[in-house]
């Protein structure tokens, strides 16, 4: 199946994409997304704790299945406001 | 001013331009209202100990206006007010720039400035928007990230 990711501000600087389309297995959990950053930057490992995601436009946490056609979106700390 | 948003419900918007605070407070005053209670967010020339030139706001649009509105439900369930607006900026800020405005009306002062309160607070939270601060020393960070130098 296919997911949209998503990268936005100081995430996407470390990533290199503001968005892709990554094919993954039809069980795949947010843990293969974050195995994908990793793979593309290690510096991703420092950000584990602070990093949250969404699932289209909704914020996720713990386990999560994905599914074909899902936009992620990788959310740094936000500081607007 | 609307033509000139990005993405927008009526009261809830992200825009380039900047705000036009009088228009803000006007779209929330009705003659039921005692009281309208405004927050503006400006740019300020210092962070982190270090010469602020401008902030430069990204943000997730239509994420970001899907949570502003869930704050703005919460505060009109929590407290008895009339009208909430939040206005946003995206890209470029100067220094003594509005960032942001916020304006509650209500019957009473103390509902107007307790939503107006809770509104920025619960922005600065969970709103996917993050701001860029460009130094006077051209050198520029993603706001909450002191390690990530761009």
């Amino acid at each position: 199946m296919n997911v949209k990711i998503r990268l936005f501000a100081s995430a996407r600087d470390l990533g290199g994409f503001s968005v892709r389309t990554l094919a993954l297995p039809a069980n795949a959990t947010m843990e293969h997304v974050w195995k994908y950053l990793f793979d593309i930057d290690s510096g991703f490992h420092a950000w584990r704790g602070s990093l949250r995601f969404a699932v289209n436009e909704e914020y996720v946490t713990g386990t999560v299945n994905l599914k074909d056609g899902d936009e992620v979106s990788v959310i740094p700390p936000v500081s607007g406001g | 001013m609307l033509a000139m948003a990005i993405v927008s419900t009526r009261m809830i918007r992200l825009q380039h331009a900047p705000i036009d605070v009088a228009e803000v407070i006007r779209e929330v005053q009705s003659p039921a209202s005692g009281a309208v209670n405004v927050f503006i967010g400006t740019t300020r020339d210092h962070a982190t100990g270090r010469s602020v030139r401008s902030l430069n706001y990204e943000a997730h649009e239509t994420m970001a206006l899907r949570e502003v509105e869930k704050i703005v439900a919460a505060a009109k369930e929590r407290w008895k007010v009339d009208e909430i607006t939040v206005v946003h900026r995206l890209g470029r800020v100067d220094v003594g720039e509005a960032s942001v405005v916020i304006a509650v009306s209500a019957p009473h002062r103390a509902e107007a400035f307790d939503a107006c309160r809770h509104v920025i607070d619960a922005m600065k939270q969970t709103v996917p928007i993050w701001k860029l601060e460009e130094f006077t020393d051209g050198t520029s960070e993603w706001s909450g990230q002191p390690s990530t130098e761009v």
